[in-house]
């Protein structure tokens, strides 16, 4: 009888990795979709981030045309990564704005002067109030505004060359 | 002699025989008294689990079956814009928990934890009154930003993980 | 180019610890002893080099590297020095370069040490060490590389979470890791011993001395967070039962099993089987804890969200370590001789009963701890197990458990008589239920918990010195000094407990500048809140006085700190401490009004808890070293009877 005794532990092993690894399948979708897409922007107001660009409101985004709102930081090695990408859109002739998450002002000019600033407006989110109220969870994080004011699309991370054509459509029938 | 010193090995010895039997005699007990510990623990576990483990509701679940009042449950959503109002004794703090369909009045009493704002998610222990206010014994604002509750994973608003960059670390 | 010399000095000690691995096998499969010379050299290099690549880490910390993405998430240049220091380990791939480091030395150390276990049994461990060495190491180069690079360089980095700045947690992983890690030695040990089938009280003495090496550091690792989470946390209170804090508790409280039932093997050659299981099951515990602490598995206050991969690959570790070592157990164990028989009433039955008890208390947490996971797992439903559950199903069993700690070292090996072991704790008896009776008495508000730990607390701190009684003092070997000393530390901390839970006064006030709040013996004053700034934070502090009932002023400022880096706010307890307890001000926000919320308690004989937590440690140590000098007292006489022959 004490044979199969020694095998309880194993056993008891084997119930504990069943049930972890069930826990760790279970899918964690990592990408937060916000549900403020379809909905018109929440109002907000925030003050300037830097000097030479103007403050950015919720009124700034309901103007007549499409534009782009994106949420980065100095701090975050991927709104590096699509620095180039958001040149680009803006030299396509994409308004974009920043809202600048948890952020410092010499932070931000300091990035812009590196990385280039293709913002037309940088509001300053220092408590990441408003990002939260737009549903976003990280940065980077970009959405299209249509022309009252609605968003149409979030994208969640940061924007690669691939994605360029996409978000370029996206932004073309907001209009 | 001292209390704590070896006894002298017994030299009542039997037969093998005996010994054999003795042996197996006790390994049986031993691992009886194994068996009996692990269903001790076992049991005392079951029978604690089922009176203290507390059950986590949103304000919706909340509207759709009322848990008893006064039983521990774990309420999670978001404080609602505007909601917060502080008691006159300065201490007790009301506000409403929502999580897009519902709503859950709370009070608490104590300091408010950093980061406890209007439109943070919020984890609160406590249990329902009568009256269906929720009194909260603890609040768990995302009391470190690492900390996500994970029961508010799918809440709007809620900070979480990203596969780039995040709010909290 | 720090960065990628640590890299390089991580896969060289990688390539060692399989080196190390294959030289113990050929050499045991193949019967080739000359194999094992280069095993004790392997084994100290490998040590050696991943010191080195954990250190480069650490320079690179120091030196704010932004060019390093670890470096990047978990600093910023503008940090104090030793929170530069300690950021190393308050990230996922620091620390788990830590652990690796820690592994890699233990086998070093080993290597080094170990005199007393057999050669094949000794090779044996040194194998089993380097096989956990070699996953680990694939885990950091595979999946969690602490040096890849970040491309491009960022301004300056995100900073460590300002909870973690405190010097508290600066020193409390560090320990805490050696602890865990230690505990490798003792499994790969039970790996040797079941494998050669060499276990005996030879093996037990060689064992010993590690276990309770890894034990000691355990417990002050244990006692320092809770500590740390005690005045951190600002919540009051000094166990949370919270999922990172059980991950520590369970190896706790299976290194403690074994270190009483490695006691039985070694000194009267019983329980082979459950002491072997132990040895297992203490490491698998800290493998378990550091698992469900850094993959996500289990949210807590203190979890770090780590990507599913991760936590697939430890898993996958746990199950090829533990699975493999339990299977083991199976196949082998059936094969050990039988230990020596002893009667229920005797130490070893004391014993037995410490290791039954422990391990009860154990599956307890244990099944606290994952509870929420299975009820998820097959209902959905979202539950939580917290304080209600832990105390009310391990407290019954810890103060039986505590109970017959004051009697088992009052009873003799192998069998003893039920009236000689009353005659001789009567003391301690009495003195339990003149105490309860006197509480019952004289007290209120006491739990029957509480009550009941504070009456035996009290027939404890006797009996654990009860062993001196009519002994010979100067020739008491140090180690029982250890286990008295280790004892009276339970009952110390047994006090504090009970005290902190029932005589607690609490007051939670709005208070303007010139209020004064009376708490128990104290009459706490409220002056003024004023600005503050530290090297990367800025504080709103409130300038407080308390004067005891004597008369005398104590002037304390408990602060809300803001750290800019990060974006957030931590509030500083303020604590004074006296010999009867502490005073505990929290300050919290302020209203319309003008006024500031405090929360002050005043907690008698608290800080006994840690006290106590440190003469357990204490003892641990007392025992290790006595162990240790006496061992080399009997090896220095052998080889000293050697040479006359």
């Amino acid at each position: 009888m004490n044979r199969w005794l020694l095998w309880v532990p194993l056993g008891l092993f084997a119930v504990f990795f069943a049930i972890v690894a069930a826990g760790l399948m279970r899918p964690k979708d990592n990408i937060v979709e916000s549900k403020m897409v379809g909905k018109p922007i929440p109002e907000f107001t925030l003050p300037a981030a830097v000097e030479q660009r103007p403050a950015l409101s919720s009124t700034n985004l309901a103007t007549g045309e499409p534009q782009m709102l994106n949420i980065f930081a100095s701090w975050c090695v991927p709104c590096i990564a699509e620095a180039p990408q958001l040149l680009e859109l803006e030299r396509a002739g994409v308004k974009i704005n920043g809202i600048a998450s948890r952020d410092t002002p010499q932070d931000i000019a300091n990035f812009l002067n590196r990385w280039g600033n293709p913002y037309a407006r940088i509001g300053t989110d220092v408590r990441s109030i408003v990002q939260l109220e737009l549903g976003s969870s990280g940065v980077p994080e970009t959405f299209i505004v249509d022309s009252k004011g609605v968003i149409v699309h979030q994208h969640v991370g940061d924007i690669r060359k691939e994605d360029l054509p996409e978000l370029l459509k996206i932004w073309k029938e907001a209009g | 002699m001292g209390l704590y010193r070896d006894a002298p090995i017994g030299t009542k010895s039997g037969t093998v025989e005996q010994e054999k039997m003795k042996a197996k005699h006790q390994r049986l007990t031993l691992v009886l008294l194994a068996v009996a510990a692990l269903l001790g623990a076992s049991l005392l576990a079951a029978y604690a689990l089922q009176g203290q483990a507390s059950y986590f509701y949103t304000p919706s679940d909340i509207a759709k079956k009322q848990p008893e009042a006064g039983q521990a449950i774990r309420l999670g959503g978001m404080v609602e814009e505007g909601s917060i109002q502080r008691g006159a004794d300065g201490v007790t703090v009301k506000f409403v928990v929502h999580d897009g369909t519902s709503k859950q009045p709370v009070t608490y009493t104590g300091i408010t934890p950093d980061l406890f704002v209007e439109g943070s998610g919020v984890v609160a222990d406590g249990k329902l009154t009568d009256g269906g206010v929720f009194v909260a014994d603890t609040l768990l604002a995302k009391h470190d930003e690492n900390y996500i509750p994970r029961e508010l994973e799918g809440i709007d608003m809620t900070g979480k993980q990203h596969k780039t960059e995040t709010l909290v670390q | 180019m720090i960065a990628e010399a640590g890299l390089i000095a991580l896969w060289l000690a990688a390539a060692l610890a399989f080196l190390q691995f294959a030289l113990c096998t050929i050499g045991l499969t193949k019967g080739q002893d000359q194999f094992f010379a280069a095993v004790r050299p392997v084994a100290i290099a490998q040590g050696v080099l991943v010191t080195v690549s954990f250190l480069l880490l650490v320079w690179l910390f120091i030196r704010s590297d932004m060019s390093v993405q670890l470096v990047v998430s978990n600093s910023v240049s503008m940090k104090p020095l030793i929170y530069k220091i300690s950021g190393t380990w308050g990230n996922h791939e620091g620390s788990m370069l830590l652990w690796v480091a820690i592994l890699g030395v233990a086998g070093a150390a080993i290597g080094v040490f170990e005199r007393t276990l057999k050669l094949r049994t000794l090779v044996t461990t040194l194998a089993a060490q380097a096989f956990i060495s070699i996953g680990f190491y694939a885990y950091l180069l595979i999946a969690s590389n602490p040096f890849e690079r970040s491309f491009p360089v960022p301004e300056d980095g995100q900073g460590l979470n300002p909870l973690l700045q405190d010097i508290g947690l600066a020193l409390h992983p560090p320990t805490l890791y050696i602890g865990y890690v230690g505990l490798s030695i003792a499994f790969s040990f039970a790996v040797g011993a079941m494998i050669n089938r060499d276990v005996g009280p030879d093996f037990a003495k060689a064992m010993r001395p590690w276990v309770l090496g890894a034990w000691v550091f355990l417990t002050l690792g244990i006692t320092a967070g809770s500590y740390w989470a005690y005045y951190e946390l600002g919540w009051g209170g000094w166990w949370f039962w919270d999922p990172v804090e059980n991950a520590s508790l369970m190896p706790w409280l299976a290194a403690t099993a074994l270190l009483h039932s490695v006691t039985v093997l070694a000194t009267r050659d019983g329980l082979r089987a459950w002491t072997l299981m132990l040895a297992v099951v203490a490491f698998s515990m800290s493998m378990i804890g550091t698992f469900l602490v850094r993959s996500g598995v289990l949210t807590s206050v203190h979890a770090f969200a780590v990507d599913p991969e991760r936590g697939s690959f430890i898993l996958a570790l746990l199950a090829i370590y533990i699975g493999g070592a339990m299977a083991l157990f199976a196949l082998r164990v059936g094969t050990v001789k039988e230990g020596s028989q002893f009667e229920p009433i005797s130490r070893e039955g004391s014993l037995v009963a410490n290791n039954l008890l422990l391990s009860a208390i154990l599956g307890i947490v244990f099944i606290g701890t994952l509870y929420p996971l299975v009820v998820e797992g097959f209902t959905g439903e979202m539950i939580s197990v917290g304080a209600p559950y832990f105390n009310l199903a391990t407290g019954p069993v810890a103060l039986i458990l505590v109970a017959i700690m004051a009697a088992g070292p009052l009873l003799r090996w192998r069998r003893d008589k039920a009236k000689a072991l009353l005659n001789r704790i009567s003391i301690p008896v009495f003195l339990t239920a003149a105490a309860l009776f006197a509480l019952v008495l004289f007290t209120t508000t006491m739990s029957v918990l509480s009550l009941l730990g504070l009456s035996l607390a009290a027939g404890i701190a006797v009996a654990s010195f009860a062993p001196l009684w009519k002994r010979n003092l100067r020739r008491t070997p140090m180690h029982t000094y250890g286990m008295i000393l280790a004892h009276f530390g339970v009952a110390v901390a047994l006090v504090g407990m009970a005290s902190e839970s029932s005589f607690t006064e609490e007051k939670l006030v709005a208070a303007t500048p010139g209020d004064e709040v009376t708490v128990n013996d104290w009459k706490v004053k409220l002056h003024a809140i004023e600005p503050m700034a530290g090297p990367n934070w800025t504080a709103l502090e409130a300038r407080v006085t308390a004067q005891y009932a004597n008369g005398t002023n104590y002037e304390i400022t408990p602060q809300n700190r803001m750290f800019p880096a990060a974006q957030t706010q931590t509030s500083e307890a303020a604590l004074l401490t006296r010999w009867n307890g502490q005073l505990y001000v929290v300050l919290g926000d302020s209203d319309e009004q003008g006024r500031w919320q405090l929360r002050i308690w005043w907690k008698p004989f608290v800080t006994m808890i840690w006290l106590g937590g440190v003469l357990i440690a204490l003892g641990g140590l007392l025992a290790m070293v006595g162990r240790l000098r006496r061992a080399v007292r009997q090896r220095k006489q052998r080889e000293y009877a050697e040479e006359w022959i």
